[in-house]
């Protein structure tokens, strides 16, 4: 318990010291290598939790270890939810009536196996890793999750998608019986649905997790299965999956169904494209302390030199 | 009485400041959440725009009540209202910020939101500014003109609240309709004085049929005696 109250010191602490060079925070981030590479390393403190379902996992090709993880309270309790509430706190206790055993995903369009695969079964044929990837909310807020999944390519290519199969579709969990917003057909067109352009969709940043910190995922984060895709703002990151369809041609997503002028299909973290009502140059991390600066958001959170190469020719301007 | 009056005064001043040590409360006890910077933002505003429907509570009252008392009450609040917008903006400039200034431009360049915060912001500054009564003197007229801009400020303000949500408008909704009500009554009191004014060649009577104006004209009374 110790030793994780330290972590979380120094997870407010060594907050990407190249951003903000003042020398007040390089010299706590080198106190903060110092002490935690001669007290305890990072893997010791994830796996810290004796509870943990999953130990050891090997990292993801992209994983970054050099970002500290932010605190797993503050994650659980701050998540955006708006089937059950469009406050983050309702949400999170609501989410605990979602009933997610047995979970089932239907898999359909222009592939040559559809059909309905049970989690478990999909499971045992995935190799799960962890994944330490930035999040990065459309509401200017942000966060590093060690996630835990496995590769969304792997998966889809077990489907054996057609050549005409140029995006994929996801549609979120339909429970109106316990998700109060369903029921009352409020803010958006219910079930959530996203979308991803097929080499997006294949790209080996793209995850489903199924856990975080080393332990099954919370259901207000997702359980029992979300997409994570970390160069695109949090809402396209769908989770509760219960249906994939590939189609020829694209999907509208929920957010830009109900307000297209503010979200568009692509959704990638950009500094440079505000949204229509406010900046997107910064960010607020989870977990920072008072009068710590907003962090400088990068363009494609980050993820620049792995995905850049898809958007090569496109206007991110318009296609935003 | 002016006793018993000096009380219900300082009682009410503190009342108003409950919020503010409410919110100290929780920055102490870490009661705010994973976003705390954000939640005491958030707190300082939703406060500055409740004090501000408060202060423009107190005339409609007064009409309506036909009790001419509480012009002092109407002042402390708009001060309150002052108050906590200004520690709504230093929170965003110093607690999330931290003078980053050109974080902030552009943060304020592409945030069409705060352009409305910002507004409402400055009038009320400007109000509170010319809260002694020297400076109500010197402006003579125009210190009344000048409050009239706190019509402004309160659309302002919930445009600044609209503008910055996501779909969830319900708070918002809230506001908007305690604001369009209080500006109604104004309304509705402005255009019964121009009618009167026009049915009635201006007469010293006139005064007793306009409710504004009476107690406008017997809180100068009140003044000069003062």
């Amino acid at each position: 318990m110790i030793i994780k109250t330290k972590n979380e010191i120094l997870a407010s602490e060594i907050t990407d010291p190249s951003i903000f060079k003042e020398r007040r925070k390089i010299i706590k981030a080198l106190f903060a290598t110092l002490v935690s590479s001669s007290v305890i390393s990072p893997n010791r403190v994830l796996a810290a939790n004796n509870n943990s379902v999953w130990n050891n996992l090997s990292k993801g090709d992209f994983s970054n270890n050099k970002l500290t993880p932010t605190p797993a309270e503050l994650i659980k309790n701050y998540t955006n939810y708006y089937e059950f509430s469009f406050n983050k706190k309702d949400s999170t206790e609501l989410a605990q009536h979602l009933k997610i055993d047995p979970w089932s995903i239907e898999v359909t369009g222009e592939i040559e196996k559809p059909g309905t695969f049970y989690l478990e079964d999909i499971l045992r044929q995935q190799v799960l890793q962890e994944f330490i990837y930035r999040f990065r909310c459309v509401e200017a807020w942000s966060m590093v999750v060690p996630w835990v999944g496995f590769s969304l390519g792997n998966l889809l290519k077990t489907f054996k998608p057609l050549s005409s199969a140029y995006f994929v579709k996801f549609t979120s969990v339909h429970q109106p019986e316990i998700m109060p917003k369903q029921q009352n057909n409020a803010m958006l067109e219910w079930p959530y649905v996203e979308s991803l352009r097929i080499d997006e969709a294949m790209h080996p940043l793209s995850i489903f997790a199924v856990g975080m910190y080393g332990n099954t995922l919370p259901k207000q984060n997702g359980a029992p299965l979300r997409l994570v895709v970390p160069w695109k703002y949090g809402f396209k990151s769908i989770k509760a999956i219960v249906k994939i369809e590939f189609l020829k041609r694209p999907p509208i997503s929920s957010w830009s169904k109900s307000a297209p002028g503010e979200y568009g299909f692509y959704a990638n973290v950009n500094p440079e494209v505000p949204h229509p009502r406010w900046s997107q140059n910064s960010e607020r991390q989870l977990g920072s302390g008072l009068f710590t600066p907003r962090r400088q958001t990068e363009l494609f959170n980050g993820y620049g030199e792995q995905v850049a190469s898809m958007y090569s020719n496109m206007d991110l301007r318009h296609f935003f | 009485m002016a006793l018993r009056l000096n009380n219900l005064r300082s009682s009410i001043f503190f009342i108003c400041l409950i919020p503010f040590l409410w919110l100290l409360v929780d920055i102490v006890f870490d009661n705010l959440g994973s976003n705390p910077i954000q939640a005491i933002h958030i707190r300082l505003g939703d406060w500055s725009l409740r004090f501000l429907c408060l202060t423009l509570t107190i005339t409609p009252i007064q009409i309506i009540a036909n009790w001419r008392g509480m012009s002092a009450y109407r002042q402390m609040l708009g001060l309150y209202t002052f108050f906590y917008a200004s520690l709504h903006i230093m929170t965003y400039i110093i607690v999330d910020q931290f003078f980053v200034w050109h974080v902030i431009g552009i943060d304020i360049i592409e945030s069409p939101y705060i352009w409305f915060g910002l507004l409402a912001y400055i009038i009320v500054f400007l109000l509170a500014i010319t809260t002694p009564k020297s400076a109500k003197k010197r402006m003579g007229k125009n210190w009344k003109k000048l409050h009239r801009f706190i019509y402004l400020a309160a659309i302002g303000a919930v445009v600044h609240y609209f503008w910055q949500l996501k779909g969830n408008l319900a708070d918002p909704l809230f506001y908007l309709i305690i604001v369009t009500l209080l500006l109604a009554f104004r309304f509705l009191v402005w255009v019964k004085n121009r009618k009167f004014n026009k049915m009635m060649i201006p007469t010293r009577k006139k005064a007793l049929v306009l409710p504004v104006r009476q107690i406008e004209a017997s809180e100068a009374i009140v003044e000069q005696r003062e």
